[in-house]
């Protein structure tokens, strides 16, 4: 009796962790391209000498959510820090000319 | 070694005018260094200026009290010339004294 | 649909151009003229504070505020950065491990000087300042360079500082280009809002000096490295110019650059330059 449901049982927990490891190895793979990509537009950011501290922070957080395995909150935050990064950009970028407007004359 | 204790006394007419800078790293043993560690408490716990043999200004202190601490105070009495006698302990025991001489 | 999605993105395309196009300045070509901005930078707060008498605006937040002033006067008497100027007087005469001292590596010893930094370095096509030259001055003698920020640094800056108290900045551009795109850079770097919060040095020294920000009374640009190096009682410590720089950055969530690094030399050369004739009066106090 025993054996039969084990050997119903045995393919179906299979099946199960089988699933649930596809979907963390999708999440691992996200995080690794969201994180590598937050991570060349900070790059970015540093070769125009504006880098924020909070994209810093942030990359150190997703990393630290990776490293317990809550790979959603880890892409999450990849992508938060993606964001800043971006924006430490734009910044930079736009105040080439904008500095000007401030500039007593 | 040089006194920690920097003093000036001045007296003008009824009153002698005090002040003192002291150094001190005060640490209130709350803090922690850059490792993460807590920096252990090292603080004045006791200052006392003295005049004609008597205390006419004493302090005890705790960690509240920061760096380098700056002390004003007036008192009764006082003439130039006299000696005003300025000491303190910390918590590690450790103690430094100075006179000055009243302005 | 296609039509649709044609005239979207047309539309998209017109407003991104009108974007780019109303965000040129109306300016003409700028040439620059330091003279110019000096005078200018000079008037627009002595406009703003008529009362502040020009050499006053040294001494930063206690210009901007009768009871500040009054607490500071008191403090003068004895000021908390006496420690680190005994130090640094001491450290200054003490010889390097190979007989020479910090007065060979500058001009009348080192006594007097202070004024005159930052210089552009022609040979090196770059600005140097009080603190580099220093640190220069141990290298090339054996010793190891100290941190910029903090501790001998400051005392060694403080008691340079000291000996030349009261003498009016006098920074020099050469007639070089270089020197006039360093100062060029400072000046922009000055103005340039960085960081998550989005502040340039101007935000708060040129738009706001005299208003608070949380509990602090903002100084006017004017004058503000002339106390350099500060005791600061926020640090409960002695403090250099790299340290204030750096540690500006961060507040407004910006990472700090290294100090010492071309940006932070040159806007040191542009606000030295553009208060040249206020009084040194460092070493300095502040909250």
């Amino acid at each position: 009796m025993r054996n039969r449901i084990l050997k119903t049982a045995l393919p179906l927990l299979l099946l199960v962790a089988g699933a649930t490891c596809v979907l963390a190895e999708g999440s691992e793979a996200d995080f690794k391209a969201a994180y590598a990509a937050a991570e060349a537009a900070n790059k970015e950011a540093g070769s125009l000498r504006n880098q924020w501290t909070t994209t810093a922070a942030t990359l150190a957080t997703a990393k630290k959510s990776a490293d317990a395995g809550e790979f959603d909150k880890a892409t999450a935050s990849a992508k938060e820090a993606e964001a800043l990064a971006k924006a430490s950009i734009f910044q930079a970028t736009s105040e080439k000319e904008r500095w000007k407007d401030m500039e007593i004359r | 070694m040089a006194s920690t204790i920097r003093v000036r006394a001045t007296a003008s007419g009824e009153t002698t005018e005090v002040q003192a800078l002291i150094q001190h790293p005060m640490d209130s043993g709350f803090v922690k260094d850059a490792k993460g560690e807590i920096i252990p408490p090292h603080f004045i716990q006791q200052l006392t200026f003295e005049y004609d043999g008597k205390p006419v200004f004493s302090a005890d202190w705790g960690g509240g009290v920061s760096k380098d601490p700056y002390v004003k105070f007036a008192f009764k009495g006082g003439k130039k010339g006299d000696d005003l006698k300025v000491s303190w302990v910390d918590n590690k025991g450790a103690t430094d004294t100075t006179t000055a001489k009243i302005q | 649909m296609r039509l649709r999605s044609a005239i979207k993105l047309a539309s998209t395309a017109l407003t991104l151009a009108a974007l780019t196009l109303t965000a040129q300045p109306a300016g003409a070509a700028d040439t620059v003229d330091p003279v110019a901005d000096a005078k200018a930078f000079k008037k627009f707060f002595t406009d703003k504070f008529p009362k502040v008498k020009l050499d006053d605006f040294v001494n930063g937040p206690y210009s901007m505020n009768e009871d500040m002033h009054r607490q500071w006067e008191e403090k003068e008497q004895f000021p908390p950065y006496e420690f680190s100027l005994e130090m640094g007087k001491e450290m200054f005469s003490k010889p390097f491990k190979n007989g020479k001292s910090y007065e060979d590596c500058f001009p009348n010893k080192g006594i007097g000087i202070r004024q005159n930094y930052p210089y552009f370095d022609e040979k090196e096509g770059k600005v140097i300042t009080l603190e580099l030259a220093l640190n220069r001055c141990r290298e090339t003698n054996g010793e190891p360079p100290f941190s910029y920020v903090r501790d001998e640094m400051a005392a060694l800056t403080a008691y340079m500082a000291f000996t030349s108290r009261g003498k009016p900045f006098d920074i020099k551009i050469p007639n070089d280009p270089r020197a006039l795109e360093a100062y060029q850079k400072g000046k922009e770097y000055f103005y340039t809002r960085r960081g998550q919060l989005n502040f340039s040095c101007a935000t708060c020294h040129v738009q706001s000096p005299g208003e608070r920000i949380r509990a602090e009374v903002l100084a006017p640009a004017l004058g503000i490295l002339n106390a350099m190096p500060i005791y600061r009682s926020e640090w409960s410590g002695m403090g250099t110019t790299s340290r204030r720089f750096t540690t500006c950055n961060s507040q407004i969530r910006g990472v700090p650059l290294t100090p010492q690094d071309d940006e932070y030399r040159n806007v040191e050369y542009y606000l030295s330059y553009v208060s040249n004739g206020l009084p040194i009066s460092g070493p300095g106090a502040r909250p």
